[in-house]
């Protein structure tokens, strides 16, 4: 086994763990401090793929192929829908039980993926990686995609702003509160009302720059946003809801168990049984890994790899 | 317990009941021998969802991966034809005991946790248990697996479409009264009592976990019961009827039609597929860009319907209904 | 009384009108929704082009298309299937984009005695034992897109080849097809999971192993996902990537310049220079503002066999040994050269190798290199009891 493909396959998953915690960031947060679960957290990914990937295509006064102005647009779309979708349907189920809040954010997956089948088609839409970004990096003798890297470095980035602006800024400190104690924050007279519709925001954000950065590598098409859904819920539940460090965390292990997974366990396999046998039962279980994963976790820690503790 | 054979409860199942059982003889009247296959699948489904109810309604529980257990049924049907063995008593004998080994098993797993990790575990479950399914070759893995001809029960022949669709119909009417019976006796009073305060419950002597467990395997083995029969149906196995939308559509379904009652579900399911397929056919001829878009498009009016249930008519629809008549009948 | 009677006369001379004059249904299957609905979509506006062409006739009769789709789902398609048959009474089905959902299809088709004529998905199990006279396709059996490739990599000498497919029953179909048909080594079958969209650490691995060529069955998303990144780890150029159904008229589009240089096999491609196939990508790109993928033209052929033999009957589709006998015939002018049925109802056809370059107009479009099979049969054809 070369090293450098072993670091390469790390820096893979270090890359799909990144992505991961862009997702899982918003998410956790608003499930653990607002107690809601919104599963069109997929689409509002979805949607900020297409709008990026719309604005690269498209020249917006007069600039075409831009990835900052894609970058905008598809961030400013993601927030923007976020809090229009949490000012007009989403705010009358946060009493309501999970089961209300699945079916009712099911509903707008169902809504979303057809108005994107409408607008762009079902098929396909086109994005590339932007020139500057298209090359390959030489680190000490190991090649890496140049834009993957920068995934990697955005993602980083992304997750020490976000640390930073829970663990040191006023704001930060009231959500903190709020995850806490919503009632007590409340009767402190902060504005709940405003909170609760900054932090979607911010959850919708970190899933635009997520479908930005994921619309040049992967197929932006409708219902991608329901597969990398899946794996986001698995993160935070694993992580631990509510919880950034967790989402961090989780986030990073699932990305690169699932990676290495994949490309070693067929070949580990292959090594101790049959050929066709690792072959049929090698991906079947790499597909498993991640829950099995999860299942692990919650066997010995219930609440998540870093629970977070509510007063 | 006696029956209230004037109470809505009643009357209404009932006259449902006896409409489906009406359909094969309406068919043959209209030569439209269609309308038995589309019901007989319609009350597959509706089975499905009385069966996930148990737990869901009653229960509290929200398992995202009760398609798993249909997909048990199916394959059983499935892998027995395929070996030669085509015998309707073996292949149901199998599913279940297939099915209650499995549900003991999860079940003891996932009901250490609650809330929204339950629904994630259950999710991961059936999530698992299809990617096994579609990786194995040996049977059609992702293509399916093709039936050759229906169970053999000896003293009637499924084959023929309108017997199985009475047995389906004879499952329906069977399980609900037995749930009926259920949901009355102390095993649901626990039940219910759970969902409402599980601790109080707990702090009255009562076992939990195991009234918990039970209700969980007796919900999977009737989803076991109606893949058992889609199988038959479609004469097919497929890892299609694993996928978590399909867990997905059962919860909706459920919730649809007034998860806080027995017969909901069964309202539920037969109005969604009800509205999927007129919605996906509908031709009235009026604006054709209209209804070019409604054919293709009919997903986002599904998803739009949810959210406004969800929204507004809270009891779903069977649950509205009866509150309706209830309601007017205690003012007389 | 009297408005009554005259009614009555008048709904009785109507309706012997229209008896007289009663369209053919032609029942239309195939995945229009979901991610790959574009290439069921394909399918139905090719078939389309040719009804309405002929005025909304085939063969000078007038027929009723009835289209639905089946959403990837082989319970909805043996439902659709069902609903054919039994309501609408369609004598004649045609379409089906996938294999699974062909499968489940087959028996309610075989059950109901009508003819189907598929243009797309082509199982092994259809053109083996499970053969049927009544089933015709006018696409390819699965396996020989994959054989073609096989054998242009033996052709061009490489000595290692990667295979990498989805974990699936077309995967694991290809992968064999593309083995039968080469003499090579196969280093390496990896099979990744279904709809997975990062290939980047499989991708790494085909690096390490340094081979002379690669191939890929990915269809639809997973194909634009795969050529992407193939792309972007830079071996798009250094290593050939060869495929079936990866780089094709429904994926292109998501492409564009991104795919130069892959390599697919198929038995059509858009540059074809014979006058029926110029003229099928004229209209269809004038019609519906877009290059015809393989599965427009696979539709476009079944559209005019079904034109032709229903002429051959003089519209009497009724007397079914003689359809069937004209359908096997099939007297028309293929856009793709030669055509003739086998004994299975699949064609006995040529294959061709292709690669995605820019044609004369600029666009990316794909260009025919090498013919490595000449008047190929499929591989399962003798399992088939028909004669």
């Amino acid at each position: 086994m070369p090293i450098e493909l072993l670091i390469v396959q790390l820096l893979n998953g270090l890359q799909y763990g990144v992505l991961l915690f862009l997702l899982a960031a918003g998410l956790t947060l608003v499930f653990g401090i607002m107690n809601f679960v919104n599963l069109a957290h997929g689409s509002l990914y979805m949607m900020g793929a297409y709008f990026a990937a719309w604005a690269y295509n498209n020249p917006i006064f007069g600039i075409q192929n831009s990835f900052l102005i894609a970058a905008i647009v598809g961030i400013l779309g993601s927030l923007v829908l976020g809090v229009v979708i949490e000012r007009l349907i989403l705010f009358s189920l946060y009493d309501r039980d999970h089961l209300d809040q699945v079916l009712a954010t099911f509903g707008l997956i169902l809504v979303f993926n057809e108005v994107a089948r409408y607008i762009w088609g079902p098929s396909s839409y086109y994005m590339e990686v932007p020139e500057q970004l298209s090359g390959v990096i030489n680190i000490f003798g190991i090649s890496y995609p140049a834009y993957r890297f920068m995934i990697i470095g955005v993602g980083l980035a992304v997750a020490a702003g976000t640390f930073l602006l829970i663990q040191k800024t006023r704001i930060g400190m009231l959500i903190r509160a709020g995850a806490s104690n919503a009632t007590m924050v409340g009767a402190l007279g902060v504005n709940i009302k405003l909170l609760n519709t900054l932090l979607f925001g911010l959850g919708a954000a970190l899933a635009g720059v997520a479908g930005l950065m994921a619309g040049p590598i992967l197929s932006v098409q409708p219902g991608m946003g329901e597969p990398i859904l899946i794996v986001t819920l698995v993160v935070i539940v694993t992580g631990g809801i509510g919880s950034i460090r967790g989402a961090f965390f989780a986030a990073l292990i699932v990305g690169v168990i699932d990676t290495i997974g994949r490309v070693f366990l067929p070949i580990l396999l292959a090594s101790l049984v049959e050929k066709s046998l690792a072959q049929a039962a090698g991906p079947a279980i790499a597909s498993m890994l991640i829950y099995l994963l999860m299942a692990a976790v919650l066997a010995f820690k219930p609440q998540g790899l870093f629970p977070v503790k509510h007063g | 317990m006696t029956m209230n054979w004037t109470s809505p409860r009643f009357y209404i199942p009932a006259a449902c009941m006896l409409a489906l059982a009406l359909i094969p003889i309406y068919a043959v009247f209209a030569s439209q021998p269609f309308y038995v296959t589309l019901f007989s699948r319609i009350m597959i489904f509706a089975l499905a969802v009385l069966g996930l109810n148990l737990i869901l309604g009653y229960g509290g529980l929200v398992s995202f991966g009760h398609a798993l257990y249909l997909g048990v049924g199916a394959y059983a049907v499935g892998i027995m034809s395929a070996h030669g063995y085509g015998n309707g008593w073996a292949h149901l004998g199998v599913a279940l005991v297939v099915g209650v080994l499995m549900a003991v098993v999860i079940g003891a797993v996932v009901l250490r946790t609650s809330g929204m990790t339950f629904i994630m575990i259950t999710l991961a479950f059936a999530q698992m248990g299809y990617f096994l399914v579609v990786s194995l070759k040996a049977y059609g893995g992702d293509d399916g697996l093709s039936i050759d001809s229906r169970s053999a029960f000896g003293i009637f022949d499924i084959n023929n479409h309108t017997v199985l669709y009475y047995l389906i119909l004879v499952c329906l009417v069977g399980v609900l009264w037995l749930f009926s019976r259920l949901v009355e006796s102390r095993f649901g009073m626990v039940l219910r009592g759970v969902k409402s305060n599980e601790r109080r419950m707990l702090a009255l002597g009562f076992p939990t976990f195991r009234y918990k467990l039970a209700a969980y395997v007796i919900s999977a083995q009737v989803c076991v019961l109606a893949g058992f029969l889609l199988a038959n149906l479609t004469k097919f196995a497929s890892p299609s009827y694993m996928q978590w939308q399909v867990s997905g559509d059962l919860i909706v379904m459920s919730v649809l039609g007034g998860m806080n009652t027995l017969f909901g579900p069964i309202v539920g399911a037969v109005s969604f597929l009800v509205m999927e397929e007129f919605l996906s056919g509908f031709k009235p001829g009026w604006f054709p860009a209209v209804e070019e878009v409604l054919n293709k498009h009919w997903l986002a009016l599904v998803g739009v319907f949810v959210i406004a249930i969800v929204l507004g008519l809270r009891k779903g629809i069977y649950g509205s209904v009866l509150g309706l008549i209830e309601r007017k009948a205690g003012r007389k | 009384m009297k408005l009554r009677t005259f009614t009555a006369l008048a709904l009785l001379a109507a309706s012997s009108v229209a008896m007289a004059q009663a369209p053919i249904k032609i029942g239309f299957v195939a995945t229009l929704s979901g991610p790959a609905g574009a290439l069921g979509q394909d399918q139905y506006d090719a078939f389309m082009m040719v009804v309405e062409r002929n005025g909304g006739k085939l063969g000078g009769v007038p027929v009723q298309v009835l289209k639905e789709d089946d959403q990837l789902k082989p319970d909805v398609g043996v439902q659709i299937i069902q609903k054919f048959i039994e309501r609408e009474k369609t004598p004649i089905i045609t379409g089906v984009t996938f294999s699974n959902v062909m499968m489940a299809m087959s028996k309610p088709l075989a059950e109901g005695g009508v003819f189907f004529v598929g243009s797309n998905a082509g199982p092994a199990p259809l053109a083996g034992p499970a053969c049927n006279p009544n089933f015709f396709f006018t696409s390819w059996q699965n396996d020989m897109q994959a054989e073609v490739m096989g054998k242009y990599a033996s052709d061009q000498g490489y000595k290692k080849v990667y295979g990498m497919a989805p974990n699936y029953q077309a995967g694991k179909d290809f992968v064999s097809g593309f083995k039968r048909f080469y003499k090579g080594e196969v280093v390496e079958e990896v099979y990744t999971t279904l709809n997975q969209p990062d290939y980047s650490a499989e991708i790494a691995q085909i690096a390490s192993k340094k081979p002379d060529a690669v191939y890929v069955f990915y269809p639809g998303g997973m194909g634009v996902n795969f050529i992407k990144q193939y792309k972007q780890a830079g071996l798009l150029g250094k290593i050939p990537l060869l495929s079936t159904s990866t780089a094709d008229g429904s994926t292109l589009p998501a492409l564009k310049e991104i795919a130069l240089g892959v390599i697919s096999g198929t038995f059509w491609g858009p540059d074809f220079a014979n006058p029926v196939s110029q003229k099928f990508v004229a209209d269809f790109e004038k019609k519906y503002n877009r290059i015809p993928s393989q599965y427009a033209a696979q539709a476009y052929d079944s559209a005019v066999l079904l034109d032709t033999a229903i002429a051959k009957v003089k519209g009497n589709i009724g007397d079914k040994n003689a359809f069937r006998a004209a359908i096997r015939a099939a007297d028309f002018k293929s856009l793709r050269g030669p055509f003739t049925f086998n004994n299975n109802g699949y064609p006995i056809q040529n294959m061709y190798a292709f690669e995605v370059a820019k044609d004369a107009k600029g666009r990316v479009n794909l260009k025919t290199i090498a013919q490595p099979m000449t008047a190929q049969r499929d591989a399962y054809a003798d399992k088939c009891p028909i004669k």
